[in-house]
């Protein structure tokens, strides 16, 4: 007595990966730009980031159809926001806001796998990790989409953060400069480049610190 | 004479075809501070004195941006505007998110008179008690409209609305021929001699008025004082007279006369048969 399986799904997995990494006083978010569904490559040149506010960068792996009404809503949110507060959205609250939206689909969630990068009120680096359905949690340092598996212990090793799990809770923030910082993110992505087949064609990275937002492009493995 | 029997509420018709109510309505945005708006083929600007109640109270908001290419200058209850003004904010998001591309002006403003005219004919509303002069930007250039409690809206060259507007008016009808080609700071500071106007000797100053741009290349935004006041410097330094000012005393006698015409009996056209 086996169950009848659908033969149709409304998801697809377009692969890829995001990183972010938080700092003194700067923060990197970075993926890469293939989009691909099953073994085939849609397109090397798809940017996976988008700014929601002025200190607040979200980059995005999964279904990019989910990630693209995702980053519309929050978008329009913003605007509905410094229409009625007369600023922009802090990087903390932006954080809530995407923990609810997500939520509010927990029935049918965005198949999205988020990273939130920026600064916070403060001028330091914050970096929020996300699940499908909004379960969030502030960090030092996280990566999102196929080839997590493959950073996470790497930047575990790398960043020479406290250990997220030490008690009382420290903070996180990694004592690397920028430029170490973005080394180290352009050093993640040859590695998983190598190894995950969804992962490749160039990394975008944005620098975000006082003097405003950077952007750097790095190319990478096209096989 | 018989205003009073077919006035109480906005859906009686008058025997002579006139909705009381909504004249009425449109009294309450004469006695709103003075808003003017004028527009050249790139830019729109919207300027507003700023009256407030008292020493010790903050300034009544009148300029709101609906959105980077649309803000709006308001005369008559500030409530009625403050909703308006969230409506189409809402309009402008909702219209972005489903086409990707800003909404033109020219739908707004008939969403908005559409909406108006809703009021005017259910017995359980009220009209809109505010007059919006509405600037904005699309393919074809810039414009400017005014939206009235009645419903009506037309385009202009250049209007203001609110009490003593009449001067503004007269001012602005003399100089409307070169707003066209005029610059981007020429359009300010007619903006600003328009203001002048409405203050009937009152000095001009950035604390009293409240100008906003909207342009080609430049999105909606409302000048700090500062930039105002050192416009205002400038063209009182260098002693520059609004052309043709002498006829001021002359302004001011028709201006109090204009007012009493809105209130006066029914030889008139109805104001918004017009």
């Amino acid at each position: 007595m086996t169950k009848e399986h659908a033969n149709w799904s409304p998801y697809d997995n377009n692969g890829g990966t995001c990183v972010a990494i938080a700092g003194a006083d700067y923060c990197v978010i970075a993926a890469d730009t293939r989009m691909s569904t099953g073994y085939s490559i849609l397109t090397r040149d798809y940017s996976k980031i988008c700014k929601l506010a002025d200190k607040s960068f979200m980059a995005s792996s999964g279904f990019q159809a989910d990630v693209k009404a995702l980053q519309k809503v929050l978008s329009s949110r913003h605007l509905i926001y410094q229409h009625q507060h007369n600023k922009q959205m802090s990087c903390p609250a932006m954080a809530q806001l995407l923990s609810n939206t997500l939520y509010y689909k927990r029935f049918f969630p965005y198949y999205a796998f988020n990273v939130l990068g920026g600064l916070d009120s403060e001028g330091k680096g914050c970096v929020f990790t996300y699940d499908a359905v909004g379960s969030y949690e502030r960090v030092g340092y996280s990566a999102q989409g196929s080839g997590a598996t493959l950073i996470t212990p790497f930047l575990d090793n790398q960043l020479k953060s406290p250990s997220p799990l030490l008690l009382p809770a420290k903070d996180a923030v990694t004592p690397l400069s920028e430029a170490e910082a973005v080394d180290l993110v352009k050093t993640c992505f040859a590695s998983a480049t190598e190894r995950d087949i969804y992962t490749g064609d160039s990394v975008e990275i944005i620098i975000l610190n006082a003097n405003g937002v950077r952007r750097e492009s790095e190319q990478l493995r096209k096989d | 004479m018989f205003r009073n029997q077919y006035d109480t509420d906005v859906t009686t018709w008058s025997p002579a075809g006139r909705l009381f109510q909504v004249e009425y309505d449109m009294e309450a945005v004469k006695q709103g501070s003075a808003a003017i708006g004028l527009r050249s083929k790139t830019h729109a600007v919207l300027a507003c004195v700023n009256k407030a109640n008292s020493e010790l109270s903050s300034h009544q908001r009148k300029i709101f941006k609906v959105d980077d290419h649309i803000g709006v200058a308001i005369a008559g209850l500030t409530a009625d505007g403050r909703v308006l003004s969230r409506y189409m904010r809402s309009e402008c998001i909702n219209y972005g998110y489903t086409y990707e591309s800003p909404l033109p002006v020219g739908r707004l403003v008939v969403q908005l008179a559409d909406k108006a005219q809703v009021c005017t004919q259910r017995s359980w509303k009220r009209p809109y008690g505010v007059g919006l002069l509405v600037a904005g930007l699309d393919e074809s250039g810039a414009h400017l409209y005014y939206n009235c409690p009645s419903g009506n809206y037309f385009e202009y060259q250049a209007f203001a609305i609110g009490s003593r507007s009449q001067a503004a008016k007269t001012y602005l009808e003399r100089k409307f021929e070169s707003f066209l080609e005029s610059s981007r700071d020429d359009l300010i500071k007619d903006a600003l001699f328009a203001i002048r106007e409405t203050l009937q000797g009152e000095k001009l100053t950035s604390t009293v008025c409240t100008v906003a741009v909207v342009g080609v290349g430049e999105a909606f935004n409302i000048l700090d004082q500062a930039t105002v006041q050192a416009l205002i410097n400038e063209f009182e330094i260098s002693g520059e007279q609004a052309p043709a000012t002498a006829s001021v005393a002359e302004e001011a006698a028709g201006d109090a006369a204009a007012d009493q015409g809105g209130a006066a009996a029914e030889e008139e056209a109805a104001p918004m048969d017009i």
